[in-house]
């Protein structure tokens, strides 16, 4: 049934496109709706990726940028000469499939653990976090004047918006306790520089082919703040599946995004990225309570989501090893 | 009392048919899905076994922390606020054991699995 809606809405924007084939839901996106399909052109076919809202169905409220201003930081991203997909069309009443945007497919991998293990990967692995930190910098750079509207954000803030959310669920964790009263203690104050943050910069959002990154995704939670927020939430333990000794997604040192963020002409703090981390570790453990109690007030209730429930716990143990490390 | 066989032994016979008979020969995202709640099962089974001890184990430590009497969630109540307000911290005598013990028993229900709990497991071994 999209099909017929998608080839109609290509026919307006990709001259001589004759309908669409192979539309496909993706998995993976929580709160937004990602669909694969072909552009059918009698020149060949062309691989687009429709990002929309599904009905009724939001992120996190107060948090999201809009689908319209993700559209605008991708496009604005791809003119920079960034990895970022071409955007191709912006969703209009009259397509008829709500609110979004139709962007170029790139071809590559997001699945981490493939990334992480695959033969195919092995020579982009130890070059991946030097270049993400050119691209990051590169995010941070982007000219102020051409962003869209975008909430502020800073440590003091995010610290209040995650203790408030976590005592909503009413369930004690004196870890995360612990972490709280950490962050509130070493809140490093106002960032002497404020840019656009792109606010989940890590795997699942980061198309990698055998040649390094070729894409980032999900501006979703992009917002003003600390540039250094970003460089702290990649390292998040969570996103290393396993390769807990290489603190950049698994595959990198600290060292080495630094360096890549120098490069492109900025100054990484490595004590801001450190307290950053530590905000991230707990970000992603009250995430991790929030899915719970979505699975358990519905509409999605899910065994996946339940689980999620229990990998709160694995935040904590890596809050431990952050802030009580043992035998000290 | 309830008979024979016990809830471990049925979520166990359950969780093994499932990933030796039906998990191959499921495809695509219900493959995902039927793996996760296998995993759901084996954490039942974990916790069915490891957590009467655990808890007992902590609310012990809890009494002893705080020198109060009462349920693991009102003792979990407590040192949480007594944390949050700085009465209790990394230096209090027994805060660290406590918390490193408690979550190192969650995790060996929850992710056993998880890198961060098998290299501390490690290197406490």
């Amino acid at each position: 049934m999209i099909e017929a809606e998608l080839g109609r809405c290509v026919a307006s924007f990709h001259p001589g496109a004759t309908g669409v084939t192979g539309a496909a839901k993706l998995s993976g996106g929580a709160s937004q709706e990602t669909w694969t399909f072909d552009i059918v052109h009698p020149n060949g076919n062309v691989g687009a990726i429709l990002r929309r809202a599904p009905p009724g169905y939001g992120a996190a409220p107060g948090r999201a940028a809009g689908l319209d201003a993700e559209a605008t930081l991708m496009q604005l991203a791809h003119d920079a000469g960034l990895p970022s997909p071409k955007v191709m069309h912006v969703l209009t009443p009259d397509d008829g499939l709500g609110r979004g945007f139709i962007m170029a497919r790139v071809e590559g991998e997001t699945i981490a653990r493939k990334i992480l293990r695959d033969e195919e990967f092995a020579a982009a692995r130890p070059l991946l976090a030097r270049q993400l930190g050119r691209v990051i910098a590169g995010i941070h750079g982007l000219p102020r004047e051409k962003l869209p509207q975008l909430r502020s954000m800073s440590a003091t803030r995010e610290i209040e918006d995650l203790a408030r959310e976590y005592h909503s669920f009413n369930w004690p964790r004196p870890v995360f306790e612990l972490a709280l009263r950490w962050l509130r203690d070493h809140d490093p104050g106002p960032s002497s520089e404020v840019t656009l943050v792109h606010g989940d910069f890590r795997h699942g959002n980061l198309i990698i082919g055998p040649d390094g990154v070729r894409a980032v995704l999900d501006w979703e939670l992009a917002h003003f703040g600390d540039p250094m927020e970003d460089l702290g939430w990649i390292c998040v333990n969570s996103w290393r599946f396993g390769e807990i000794d290489k603190p950049v997604g698994g595959f990198g040192t600290r060292e080495d995004l630094f360096a890549g963020y120098a490069e492109a002409g900025r100054k990484p703090d490595a004590d801001r990225v450190m307290f950053w981390e530590v905000m991230g570790t707990l970000r992603w453990g009250v995430m991790c309570c929030g899915m719970m109690q979505r699975f358990r007030a519905g509409p999605d209730h899910s065994m996946e989501r339940a689980m999620i429930g229990r990998r709160a716990s694995e935040t904590e143990i890596d809050l431990l090893r952050l802030l009580a490390p043992r035998g000290k | 009392m309830q008979d024979e066989p016990t809830t471990t032994e049925l979520i166990k016979a359950v969780a093994d048919f499932l990933r030796s008979e039906i998990t191959p020969a499921i495809k695509g995202h219900n493959a995902f899905k039927l793996r996760v709640g296998i995993n759901a099962l084996d954490l039942v089974t974990r916790q069915l076994a490891l957590a009467d001890a655990a808890d007992a184990t902590e609310a012990a430590r809890l009494k002893q922390l705080l020198g109060a009497d009462g349920t693991l969630m009102e003792l979990n109540r407590a040192l949480s606020e007594k944390i949050a307000s700085g009465e209790v911290d990394l230096n209090t005598p027994g805060l660290r054991e406590h918390l490193w013990q408690t979550t190192m028993d969650k995790l060996a229900v929850d992710q056993p699995n998880y890198a961060s709990y098998k290299r501390e497991l490690e290197q406490k071994g």
